[in-house]
């Protein structure tokens, strides 16, 4: 059998892609879309193209290439940052070749997927290359053709002299181009005029997914590669201790068995340096089946942990953490969280004299919602590919941040970073999961202890249980109401394990006159991670609960009841600092309304629940509608609204926010992870509940507000008020409102008492 | 060990290997058909499914002694060039977020429809349910099912 290995330098890559032309890509960062493909000539390709900015390269025989400068997990960069190049660059978008970028933050900017930052960090940077490159093109046009620059003008990838009748393509002139310096000041294209950004373009890299190419790092082979496993701890709280090997050993196809420190004792941590375990207990073998057998083998002693020190650097200095010692269960998290929540917090925001407002009120409403810890769940289980030696590292594999992960490997290898390689491999989601680079640390270390190149594998039962979660979470949330029901002053008290989730600048703040915002939190051994909109994504499934609830009690429509308290930030704000924009916030809920027919009368067969929020720079908005279906409460369909400015990619784009709904919804009804004496109770998808095909809903109508502000966010916004939209709407299904996450706990119950 | 002759995408071959090895790995590690997914290998997410005999299984739960002399399909065998309907629909719906449930529905999309044409919603839920999308594309692969169910 024909043994397929990737080859890594581009040269021979595009060599052995023209070899298997018509048949198996077999590349990693590969040209993800040719067209027209048999234009392509093997014999040059390698050495011709010409790099007008990092992010373009033209050959004379006019193929113009761009360069994805992001991890891709999902959000569809490859297409969509592309795109934007394509449009300032004046180009035929389907004639442009697109390929995975080379990890470089000085050619290609800051390589980060988080936070919903891809658009909105790339969109000047990308427009800026693309017009510059156009400029140069021009540049070049007219001085071979001795006219001035003004006069040449461009269309999709031509360059025109109209009173000469003069034309070439980019490629006539991209070696000359190439030449000329990237210019200073560029004059971008008038958003209205725009024809690539705003029009559906396909995922560049849609047929290798449908015909199952080795896009993922776990397809990845490599002549001579090893596959490592880890074997961690049962338990948070728990470290090796001792450990037999003679009969894993014995097992066919194992290499070695051995015990390996992460970092040294006192190594200063960056803030996504986080890991759970530190010794690690590493099988090495010839295949991940081979070793997943060995492991069941393995003798192994575990221990208790002790109070450990961490000292973790950061933008704001370094801090000191004590990790506790202990084996923590989830019916102990919620009874000390209880006790929390009546001690004193600390004050996050204060406005006006809420103490004297609820000591004056003539109702008060109060609640308290709590939720879980949530495992990330990729699709695709940790996993790196590591090749280090004593001069040199190549890292392969998914990651949402290698310029974070870079520093820390060069500490740790001890390697300058100019000698350390890492490439983006398309990742099986990511969710924030992959911003944490404790696996790629492991597999260099691996890797370079056997001597030999090596793919660590997380079996998913590993990746469930590591750690890195969403925190669990509570929240108190009060309202104080004057005899005319107006609402004088409004109290959030939240906390959580190991950090607390409130944004006191979001609305309502800003809204009423007498706010306070407080903040607690419980130290644990559980690690936690950003987890697709960190703390948002408990604040709005809280808060928009809240809120709707509140507008019930005061006798108003839960959109008109956000209306007027948005009306009144925005025309009188309270306090400093509101970080929203009440008017784009009011202009979801509008364009909701109307979408979702919310005052139509027809729509009363549905139990309807609504909810808004706000966060990476972006307003989000649904309407979930439930029926019953076989006795149970089921999401059937949900409109949604979102305002992200400029979308570059509409229909990828409503997918994003298909998506988010589904994840929402899935969440709020089964997602959680619970402790038993620090052991993860999940540790796979048999308990661990993930919604399924019949759970989803049918139809997902999304539409986004049309304006012509700079994009903003998009993977994460959608996402925080899906869960308060799904209570909301129990509440009316069920008559029952749902305060504890995950509900779906609370609907069984139900059913077993019917 | 043992020698199994396996007959994958209509190629037979011969291969000696632990009997008990699921037919993921051997597809995976020792084929180097990539395109199954390892995402649970106790049958619940679907990453890994493949048709045996034209019926659509989770190939993580699948011992290769049990695939012998079977036919077995994955989704490099569906077609050529990746112009199989159901490839096709799930293109025009562009489908895939992050992509690597994808084989997996597809084949399980496959297999319902290569023996129902014309699925109900009821169908195509439990001929679906048994592959995770963590991504949420739930919705474009219905919208892909139905329009290649409408195609054939
Ligand atoms: S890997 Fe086989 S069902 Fe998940
Ligand atoms: S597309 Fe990512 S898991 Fe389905």
């Amino acid at each position: 059998m024909e043994k397929i290995n990737t080859s890594f330098s581009r040269r021979s890559f595009l060599k052995s892609s023209v070899l298997a032309s018509g048949g198996l890509m077999i590349s990693f960062s590969g040209l993800s879309k040719y067209m027209p493909e048999d234009n392509i000539k093997p014999i040059n390709l390698a050495d011709e193209w010409n790099e007008l900015t990092g992010y373009i390269k033209i050959t004379s025989d006019n193929i113009i290439k761009i360069l994805n400068p992001n991890p891709e997990f999902g959000q569809n960069v490859m297409t969509s940052l592309p795109m934007i190049v394509a449009e300032e660059l004046d180009v035929d978008w389907k004639k442009v070749v697109v390929e995975m970028g080379p990890h470089d933050n000085v050619k290609l900017g800051p390589q980060f997927t988080g936070g919903s930052n891809s658009v909105r960090m790339y969109w000047k940077p990308l427009r800026e290359a693309g017009a510059a490159a156009r400029q140069m093109l021009r540049e070049a046009a007219a001085q071979t053709w001795h006219v001035p620059m003004d006069e040449v003008t461009t269309k999709a990838g031509m360059l025109y002299h109209e009173k000469s009748g003069k034309s070439g393509t980019y490629g006539d002139f991209a070696t000359l181009a190439a030449a000329i310096p990237i210019p200073k000041g560029v004059t971008l294209k008038d958003i209205k005029s725009f024809n690539v950004v705003g029009n559906s373009s396909k995922n560049v890299e849609g047929l290798k997914i449908v015909t199952g190419k080795p896009l993922f790092a776990l397809d990845h082979d490599y002549e001579g590669m090893l596959i490592a496993m880890i074997e961690h701890p049962p338990a948070f709280g728990k470290k090796l201790k001792s450990f037999d090997a003679s009969e894993a050993l014995k097992m066919p196809g194992i290499k070695d068995v051995f015990s390996l420190k992460l970092y040294e004792d006192g190594y200063e941590q960056t803030g996504f340096d986080t890991r759970t375990f530190n010794d690690l207990l590493v099988v090495v073998g010839n295949t991940t089946w081979e070793v997943m057998n060995a492991r069941k083998k393995l003798k192994v002693t575990w221990e208790p942990t002790s109070d450990t020190k961490e000292v973790i650097g950061g933008f704001r200095g370094k801090t000191e953490v004590i990790i506790p010692a202990g084996l923590e269960s989830t019916s102990s998290h919620l009874e000390k969280m209880t006790e929390y929540a009546k001690k004193p917090a600390q004050q996050l925001r204060k406005d006006g004299d809420p103490e004297t407002a609820f000591a004056n009120a003539a109702q008060i409403l109060e609640r308290t919602y709590t939720a879980p810890f949530l495992a990330h769940n990729c699709m695709e289980p940790m996993n790196y590919f590591a090749h280090v030696t004593d001069e040199k590292a190549l890292l392969i594999g998914p990651h949402q941040a290698p310029g974070w992960i870079e520093p820390t490997l060069a500490k740790i290898l001890n390697l300058p970073p100019d000698k350390i390689e890492i490439q983006m491999t398309r990742m099986g989601g990511g969710f924030g999961l992959r911003a944490y680079g404790h696996y790629l640390t492991e597999a260099a270390l691996i890797s370079r202890k056997v001597k030999a190149p090596v793919k660590l594998v997380y079996s998913r039962e590993d990746d469930m249980t590591y750690g890195i979660y969403r925190p669990m979470y509570t929240a108190t949330y009060r309202a104080a109401l004057d005899a005319n029901k107006n609402i004088i002053a409004f109290h959030v008290k939240g906390g959580g394990i190991p950090e607390h989730p409130v944004h006191a600048n979001r609305f309502p703040a800003g809204a009423i006159d007498n706010y306070l915002a407080e903040g607690w939190a419980i130290p644990s051994n559980i690690t936690i991670g950003a987890f697709r909109a960190p703390r948002s994504n408990f604040n709005a499934a809280a808060e928009q609960s809240f809120l709707d609830e509140l507008a019930e009690m005061v006798g108003k429509d839960p959109i008109e009841f956000r209306l007027e308290l948005l009306k009144r930030a925005k025309e009188n704000p309270v306090g400093k600092n509101n970080d929203y924009d009440a008017d784009r916030y009011v202009g979801v809920l509008n364009l909701l309304k109307e979408k979702s027919g919310w005052n139509n009368p027809e729509n009363k067969k549905y139990s309807r629940g609504v909810a808004a929020y706000f966060c990476h720079n972006s307003y989000a908005a649904h309407v979930v509608d439930i029926v019953k279906k076989d006795g149970q409460p089921y999401v059937e369909r949900v409109f949604s609204v979102v305002d992200c400015g400029v979308v570059i990619n509409p229909d990828a784009a409503v997918n994003m926010v298909q998506g988010a709904v589904v994840d929402g919804i899935g969440n709020a009804f089964y997602g959680g992870l619970t402790h038993k004496d620090g052991a993860s109770e999940q540790n796979n998808f048999n308990r661990y509940r993930m919604i399924r095909y019949k759970e989803a809903p049918k139809k997902i109508d999304v539409s986004f507000v049309k304006n012509d502000v700079d994009p903003t966010g998009l993977g994460e916004p959608p996402f925080p008020p899906v869960f308060a939209a799904v209570a909301n709407a129990l509440y009316k299904n069920t008559g029952k409102r749902f305060y504890d996450q995950p509900f779906g706990k609370f609907i069984e119950l139900n059913r077993q008492r019917m | 060990m043992a020698t199994f002759n396996l007959d994958i995408n209509g190629k037979k071959q011969t291969l000696d290997v632990d009997p008990k090895t699921p037919l993921l790995w051997v597809l995976r590690e020792h084929l180097k058909l990539v395109g199954t997914k390892y995402g649970c290998g106790i049958a619940q997410c679907g990453a890994c499914t493949v048709h045996f005999e034209g019926n659509a299984v989770r190939s993580c739960s699948l011992p290769v002694s049990a695939a012998a002399n079977k036919k077995i399909t994955t989704i490099e065998g569906l077609s050529e060039n990746g112009d199989h309907p159901v490839q096709k629909a799930w293109l025009e719906h562009d489908v895939a977020q992050c992509g690597y449930c994808q084989t997996g529905q597809i084949m399980s999309a496959t297999a319902l429809l290569n023996k129902n044409a014309n699925p109900t919603d009821e169908q195509i839920e439990a001929a679906m349910s048994g592959n995770i999308c963590r991504c949420g594309t739930y919705v474009r692969i219905r919208e892909a099912i139905l329009s290649a169910s409408s195609k054939k």
